[in-house]
């Protein structure tokens, strides 16, 4: 099978598309065959996929259940013609088809926007999705030229690099100082505000504008990452820390192209799941591999800005996670509580530290409180307590409830003989609890 | 080591877990299985034969947990003198579950013991009453000596099942006499 002329998409660990800067998801389809119209050695028919459509690029991605997940991309800049559907009787029966005009290189046959030569490519839809529908959002997006304003605007701030034609997505890189940022930001802030206003005034307006203040938000975050390169010397520590700061701020702000029921259709809480499980990567990383879904609600839906997603959106697109490869998983302890876990993580670790932790002379003397251990373990003291329980339950700890809460001790029951209760053997825990308790005195 | 009177306590009486009821079933098993040993110890050698629920007792608190838990609540309380009424080492004496009867001797127990009394003081085909035997000379430094009136009576109905005594009515209303026919 050959498919060299289209350039591959990149695509991030769970299958979904990696978007290049401002480029935003719009429309989503599913059961997608894409064929050239006259026989090209070149391409070869790509079967039933999904196919996504963003500002950007027509992304084709084959279908996740086959163990080898391939995509590729048609740059819309490439696009010269859109076809009008065909009325005939032959149509009605077969499988909506859209055809589109692109361009090709002469010399390799490849789709590049240069190119001078051309062909057309069918793009068949098997799935239940409204085609016209579809059609209509290509031509918008085609007609929208998203790729040329970036190209305007990269041009305008450096020099462009001619050399490197396919979608003129170079960083652009100009900025001075942290206060320039700050302005530029305060600017934006300032646009921002007004475009919100301007967008509250009728839905439709609000949804345009929405893709544009997700942009300006991507093309900050573009500008700040690119600062550090170009700011040469010169800058103090202080510049480096606030920079630093704002950069974590921005980082925690921006998923560029949130995956919507709008654009995702039926297919919505597969892709959202995909996408909650690429983003929650760096979150379960800083919290030591679990997380409360209740902290993953909340910062996920800060990082989709307008496009909110409601707690059984998420609970729905953590509970598909089961059904695709993807390497976290959702947890529901005993008490109801819920949790995103790595597959990896084992709670035979954090029983030992568990243990560790209640071993110490000051644990033996007086317990651990659910806040000792989320401090010694450094998670969050609700998914503490789940830990101890846990550990309770297996018969590693007892409790003790005391006006403050809950404490929980070492288990000794198990080392004292009903037979002698006076009787203390000289090793194990109960003698060093022992010894504790009484070098307290 | 710690002590309450003249009774040794055990180590583990500073354990504050050992004044919370727990929730697990086998920690729970272990710890309501010390309990009973405990109160039973404590009862024989204090001659302490009811425990009443809502009232205070050395046993049921520490002093020197500072928690709540210093002190067992109602339930743990309940848990495990059940325990030991399910092993027949404790009877409740009302429905309302106030007091506890705590058996450190099972009934049959007592009964062999005053049948073992009688003959070391060669009292078989003699008259005494329940008061006697109970807070009388020949008890005196017998385990009989101070016991509970409600054991002493079951252990005599016991043996007057067996027609090993005769219990009747004496001269005064609240007292009963006895006659060994050994």
């Amino acid at each position: 099978m050959s498919t060299r002329c289209l350039p591959a998409a990149q695509l991030t660990g769970s299958g979904r598309p990696v978007f290049i800067s401002g480029e935003v998801e719009s429309s989503l389809i599913s059961g997608v065959d894409i064929e050239p119209v006259d026989q090209n050695p070149n391409l070869s028919p790509l079967k039933s996929g999904i196919l996504i459509l963003t500002t950007h690029r027509l992304i084709w991605i084959s279908d996740s259940s086959s163990a080898a997940i391939s995509a590729f991309a048609i740059p819309l800049s490439a696009v010269i013609h859109i076809f009008s559907p065909k009325k005939s009787i032959k149509a009605m029966f077969a499988s909506p088809r859209i055809r589109i005009q692109v361009l090709i290189s002469p010399q390799n046959g490849f789709v590049d926007e240069k190119g001078s030569k051309s062909m057309v490519i069918t793009i068949v839809v098997r799935g239940k999705t409204d085609p016209e529908a579809f059609l209509g959002k290509l031509s918008e997006a085609w007609r929208g030229r998203a790729w040329e304003t970036l190209k305007v605007e990269s041009s305008s701030s450096t020099s462009t690099d001619e050399g490197s034609s396919r979608s003129g997505l170079r960083t652009r890189s100009a900025v001075v100082g942290v206060a320039g940022i700050l302005r530029k930001e305060q600017e934006m802030w300032e646009s921002t505000d007004k475009s919100l206003q301007e967008a509250f005034q009728d839905l439709n307006a609000l949804m345009n504008k929405a893709k544009e203040m997700v942009m300006l938000a991507e093309k900050m975050r573009q500008k700040l990452l690119s600062g550090p390169s170009t700011q040469g010397s010169g800058t103090n520590d202080e510049e480096i820390g606030s920079k630093q700061e704002m950069q974590d701020w921005m980082l925690s702000v921006g998923i560029a192209s949130p995956v919507t029921k709008e654009s995702a259709g039926a297919l919505y809480h597969q892709q959202l799941s995909r996408q909650l499980a690429d983003f929650v990567k760096i979150p379960l990383e800083k919290a030591g591999g679990m997380i409360n879904l209740i902290d993953i609600y909340c910062v996920f839906n800060r990082a989709r800005g307008t496009e909110l997603i409601s707690p059984e959106d998420l609970l729905q697109a953590c509970s598909i996670w089961e059904k695709i490869d993807v390497p976290v998983m959702l947890r529901k302890f005993d008490s109801g509580v819920m949790v995103i876990q790595n597959k990896s993580y084992s709670d035979e670790e954090v029983l030992a530290r568990i243990k560790t932790l209640v071993l110490k002379p000051d644990a033996l003397r007086s317990g651990v409180s659910a806040s000792d251990a989320a401090m010694t373990l450094g998670i969050a003291p609700a998914l503490a307590k789940e830990h101890l329980l846990t550990a309770e339950s297996k018969g590693l700890l007892c409790r003790d409830i005391s006006p403050d809460g809950f404490r929980f001790y070492v288990n000794l029951f198990g080392e004292i003989l009903a037979e002698d209760i006076l009787l203390v053997k000289d090793y194990g825990t109960y003698g060093a609890w022992i010894s504790a308790v009484l070098a307290s005195r | 080591m710690q002590t309450l009177g003249n009774f040794k306590l055990p180590n583990f009486f500073n354990y504050p877990p050992y004044f919370t009821l727990q929730p697990v079933r086998d920690t729970r098993e272990k710890q309501v299985q010390l309990w009973k040993e405990l109160i039973l110890d404590y009862c024989r050698t204090q001659k302490i034969f009811v425990i009443a629920l809502d009232e205070e007792f050395p046993l049921f608190s520490n002093p020197v947990i500072e928690s709540i838990a210093g002190s067992l609540n109602h339930e743990a309380r309940q848990a495990f003198l059940s325990a030991l009424v399910s092993e027949g080492r404790a009877e409740w004496m009302h429905k309302g579950h106030r007091k506890c009867l705590i058996l450190w001797h099972r009934i049959q127990d007592w009964a062999d013991s005053i049948v073992q009394f009688v003959k070391d003081n060669g009292l078989e085909d003699t008259v005494m009453t329940v008061e006697e035997i109970r807070s009388g000379v020949e008890s005196r430094g017998t385990e009989l000596h101070g016991i509970d009136r409600t054991i002493l009576m079951r252990a005599l109905k016991l043996l007057e099942n067996k027609g090993k005594l005769v219990i009747f009515k004496g001269s005064s209303a609240d007292d009963e006499g006895i006659k060994f026919s050994l």
